[in-house]
């Protein structure tokens, strides 16, 4: 998803750590394959990175400068919900909601190039203070949520099927904003996805909520 | 025998008998980073002493049950059936201020091949950390 940006960047000093919040690895490695990276592509079984930065859908994104300190904190990484309104009949979307995606797309994109070129002038960057102000940070039922989850995790391998489902469903309903965790323990479909009825039924139920939050960037289509 | 998994990673470790997770102070200090001290249980700076009147249900003279200062410090814990595999994880307050500080938290997860990659490993360079998944 991200190989040809980072081509361009590479002699930058910029790297895209992906990290596939996907507990089987034998699930994520021939998407990493067929991708084939030059930047790090890690398996992250039990969805730390989405415990410590307090993520809750993919592809979110962080911006880390060369001091390790957060510049934008966890966002949905330039995804446009073009999805939701899928023609079930003809199994298409509406070419203006198509070119919505790929102009948020190109857009995210292009901010990430700008930071990687221009660094803390860049006008993506969020100060110290607009950082915090955009930080979600865990509640006590979300911490309890993850830890529910790696136990849970920790179970099914070992097969402990039904104990660890147990422990996914309590994660779920601790934490019912994470759709990783949700779509994480979902049964999949014959693509992989977890996208049947119980997936649409989720995503109708928000109603004019977002799946995908606009990325807080003035120049982002919506 | 039970297993703990912890901000430290997954340890196997000699669970004592009795309501809770009981262990060796030495075991409990490497699974969890909180040592036994004679005014508490402590991580760095930080001592939490056993409340006054229930010293029997957190401590003896040399066993510590992590369970009950886990619940006593409001810290999330959840455990299997049988007691035999506990998570421990950080509180929410201690992530909520990680975070808050900006300092980006660091992780170690492996590749496809099992080569482990942590975020500190790329100190010094701008990091686009993304998730995606297949699901």
């Amino acid at each position: 998803m991200w190989q040809d940006l980072y081509s361009g960047l590479q002699e930058q000093n910029f790297i895209i750590i992906a990290v596939a919040m996907d507990s089987r690895a034998d699930a994520a490695r021939p998407w990493i394959e067929a991708a084939a990276p030059t930047y790090p592509a890690l398996i992250d079984r039990d969805h730390r990175v989405a415990e410590l930065y307090n993520m809750v859908n993919v592809p979110q994104a962080v911006w880390i400068n060369e001091a390790g300190r957060i510049v934008r904190p966890a966002e949905n990484a330039g995804a446009f919900e073009a999805f939701r309104s899928l023609d079930f009949e003809t199994m298409t979307v509406p070419e203006d909601k198509a070119a919505t995606a790929t102009a948020a797309k190109t857009t995210y994109v292009n901010a990430v190039r700008d930071w990687v070129l221009s660094g803390a002038d860049s006008g993506y960057v969020f100060n110290d203070e607009q950082a915090r102000a955009r930080i979600t940070v865990p509640s006590a039922e979300i911490a309890q949520a993850h830890c529910h989850f790696r136990l849970g995790q920790y179970l099914l391998r070992q097969a402990r099927a039904d104990e660890g489902q147990e422990h996914l469903a309590e994660a779920s309903r601790l934490h019912p904003a994470s759709w990783n965790i949700w779509r994480q323990a979902a049964a999949v479909n014959d693509l992989g996805l977890a996208a049947g009825p119980e997936f649409w039924e989720r995503v109708n139920a928000l109603g004019d909520a977002y799946y995908y939050p606009p990325v807080d960037m003035a120049d982002m289509p919506k | 025998m039970a297993t703990i998994l912890s901000e430290r990673g997954e340890f196997s470790v000699n669970a004592g008998p009795g309501k809770g997770l009981w262990l060796g102070a030495a075991e409990a200090a490497t699974a969890t980073g909180w040592s036994l001290r004679p005014e508490g249980l402590c991580r760095g700076e930080i001592c939490v002493p056993a409340p006054k009147g229930r010293e029997a249900e957190f401590t003896t003279a040399d066993m510590v049950n992590l369970a009950a200062f886990w619940d006593h410090l409001v810290m999330p814990a959840a455990h299997s059936r049988d007691g035999d595999v506990w998570a421990l994880g950080e509180g929410a307050d201690n992530r909520a201020a990680s975070l808050q500080s900006l300092q980006a938290p660091d992780f170690s997860l492996p590749d496809p091949d099992g080569t482990a990659h942590s975020l500190s490993d790329y100190h010094g360079k701008k990091v686009l950390l993304a998730t995606w998944a297949s699901w």
